[in-house]
């Protein structure tokens, strides 16, 4: 039996180990194609933004409100200004509440309460965006009779939570046991630990965690169609609507119009150029706080 | 800080002075720490045992014993960190000073009973705000004392020559050694009346372990010493009284000489012979 088996995997050598190679050979070529598809997308879109954004863009994108329909030139400084709003609004009401209850979830439930409270979390992550518009619509442009900045704000506020609470759950968690005790062994209570302590040591992560949150937002655009529904004048205040560079990007590009959608491109560019930016420097912040707490 | 109770035994030891209170005297002045059928569990887990122990005024007592045996849980209740994990609970009476510590504010009795932990764990901070976090968190804010708190204290752990012209650096700056030196420090901030201090040296290399026992000698004059090590020549060196321990139980405690020379049990005859354990 065993001169048989013997037998049978020399006859078997050649032909296993040919197919083997090409399996081997054709796997490297798929994952890699796949891979080079992914590099390429991104740099494809980069690359045809720059093209056709750059080509648009001028000082005046920054500086002038949009011309009447028809009419060239023009810019988008109002939508420039309404999605800063939009966007610190979002901060304001979203970070607060998801690093507060991300700090609950770390430092206070216990095991099955924090199971439960993050399902919930992940779920309300699952919500589409454009549900959440239809929440705040209801809750803040239906009793308040118009759309407004404030409801755009609260919509991208509400879409920020779940990630703010994983963040700071995350961050948290990682923080080392002994830094807790440590400070609760000098007579510390819980909260001053947490806030003394716990946090500085983490604030590099959560920081760079928020800032990712708010990229991840910057670019929505189904949630603010009915709440800050858009405007082609400057705002009027932050109870009336205004523009938002998503938004804008949207209705341009589906006008009949060559400038507007020459404007557009341009929008794209630089919502693009943002939400880049913020993005590497998060990320520069998670390094440089990483190799300062290895030191 | 004394309670009505105290002040009356006080006011009766004055006015008459006979044999029996002065014993009972000595017997407050000299255990800073008592343990009285202490028993400790981690869910259903036993993990001390009727425990019962003095601990002196202003001397250096060492725990020793084989992993597991129960010694960081024991010095843990003492300024009740056990608490911090759930599912726990402690049975028996714990006193400092003759109170009952279990009824204290924890916060309180953590600073008066201070805590160095296994591993180095300096804060996040400089230097300087490690030392002060302390006293800081304790309401001690005013700028001039927190000044010469901080340089007192770090002169006591033998770090200020040191570290006195980069109190601004941050802590992580500083060496294994001078990293938990300065957890002492902070420690000896907020002028604890007993340090505990959890296998201090068991990461530190002979030089550094060899500094800490030197000021471990420096600062038994100011507070009371409870160290859990693993090292029993660190145990015969620094310490006044030893304690063993095994599977959750004190085996045996008395004066570090007869602990090492003329132990009574054989359990304690066979660990510190290093025939077990």
């Amino acid at each position: 039996m065993a001169t048989a088996t013997y037998a049978r995997s020399i006859a078997g050598v050649t032909g296993i180990s040919a197919s083997r190679k090409i399996t081997n050979i054709s796997m490297l070529a798929f994952t890699g194609l796949a891979t080079l598809l992914c590099v390429g997308v991104l740099f494809f879109i980069l690359g045809y933004l720059l093209w056709n954004g750059g080509r648009s863009l001028s000082l005046n994108f920054f500086t002038q409100l949009p011309k009447p329909t028809g009419e060239t030139g023009g810019g988008m400084a109002n939508a420039i200004v309404g999605s800063g709003k939009i966007l610190l609004l979002a901060t304001i009401i979203g970070v607060p509440i998801g690093f507060l209850a991300g700090v609950y979830l770390s430092e206070y439930s216990n095991k099955t309460f924090a199971f439960i409270l993050k399902y919930v979390v992940d779920l309300l992550n699952g919500v589409p965006s454009i549900v959440i518009g239809i929440v705040a619509y209801a809750l803040v442009v239906q009793p308040m009779k118009h759309f407004s900045t404030l409801a755009g704000g609260i919509a991208l506020g509400i879409m920020m939570i779940p990630i703010a609470v994983r963040t700071t759950e995350e961050f948290l968690r990682s923080v080392p046991n002994n830094l807790r005790e440590g400070a609760m062994a000098l007579g510390a209570t819980k909260a001053r630990t947490i806030f003394s302590v716990v946090v500085p040591a983490a604030i590099a992560g959560l920081t760079s965690g928020m800032m990712l949150n708010l990229a991840r937002v910057a670019g929505e655009t189904a949630p603010l169609i009915f709440t800050a529904f858009g405007n082609q004048f400057w705002s009027k205040g932050w109870l009336q609507p205004t523009a938002a560079l998503p938004v804008m990007i949207y209705q341009y590009a589906i006008s009949p119009y060559d400038d507007q959608h020459q404007q557009a491109w341009a929008a794209g560019f630089v919502l693009l150029a943002l939400v880049l930016t913020i993005n590497v420097t998060a990320r520069l912040i998670i390094s440089r706080g990483a190799s300062s707490a290895r030191r | 800080m004394a309670t009505p109770q105290q002040q009356q035994l006080t006011g009766e030891a004055l006015a008459n002075p006979p044999v029996p209170m002065a014993h009972q005297t000595s017997m407050a002045v000299s255990s800073k720490l008592q343990a009285n059928h202490v028993n400790f569990y981690y869910g259903a887990f036993q993990a001390l045992k009727d425990i019962t122990m003095g601990i002196r005024t202003n001397k250096v007592t060492a725990f020793i014993g084989p992993s597991g045996c129960g010694k960081s849980t024991f010095l843990r209740t003492f300024n009740r960190m056990n608490e911090t994990i759930r599912n726990t609970h402690v049975e028996g009476e714990l006193l400092l000073d003759g109170e009952n510590l279990l009824e204290m504010d924890v916060t309180g009795v953590r600073r008066r009973v201070g805590m160095v932990f296994q591993k180095s764990n300096p804060f996040p901070k400089t230097i300087f705000d490690n030392v002060a976090y302390g006293l800081r968190v304790n309401g001690m804010t005013k700028r001039s004392y927190v000044q010469e708190m901080v340089e007192k204290s770090l002169q006591r752990a033998a770090l200020w020559t040191e570290v006195k012209d980069k109190l601004n650096k941050p802590a992580s700056a500083l060496s294994g050694g001078q990293q938990q030196r300065l957890c002492i420090a902070r420690a000896l901030a907020i002028e604890p009346e007993v340090l505990l201090l959890d296998e201090p040296c068991s990461a530190l290399d002979p030089i550094a372990t060899l500094k800490i026992e030197e000021l471990l000698f420096q600062i038994k004059d100011i507070t009371t010493i409870v160290i859990v090590t693993h090292n029993m020549q660190q145990a015969a060196r620094v310490a006044d009284q030893t304690g063993f321990f095994f599977m959750g139980s004190l085996i045996e405690f008395d004066d570090t000489k007869v602990i090492f020379q003329n132990p009574t049990k054989k359990e304690t005859e066979d660990y510190v012979t290093g025939r077990f354990g």
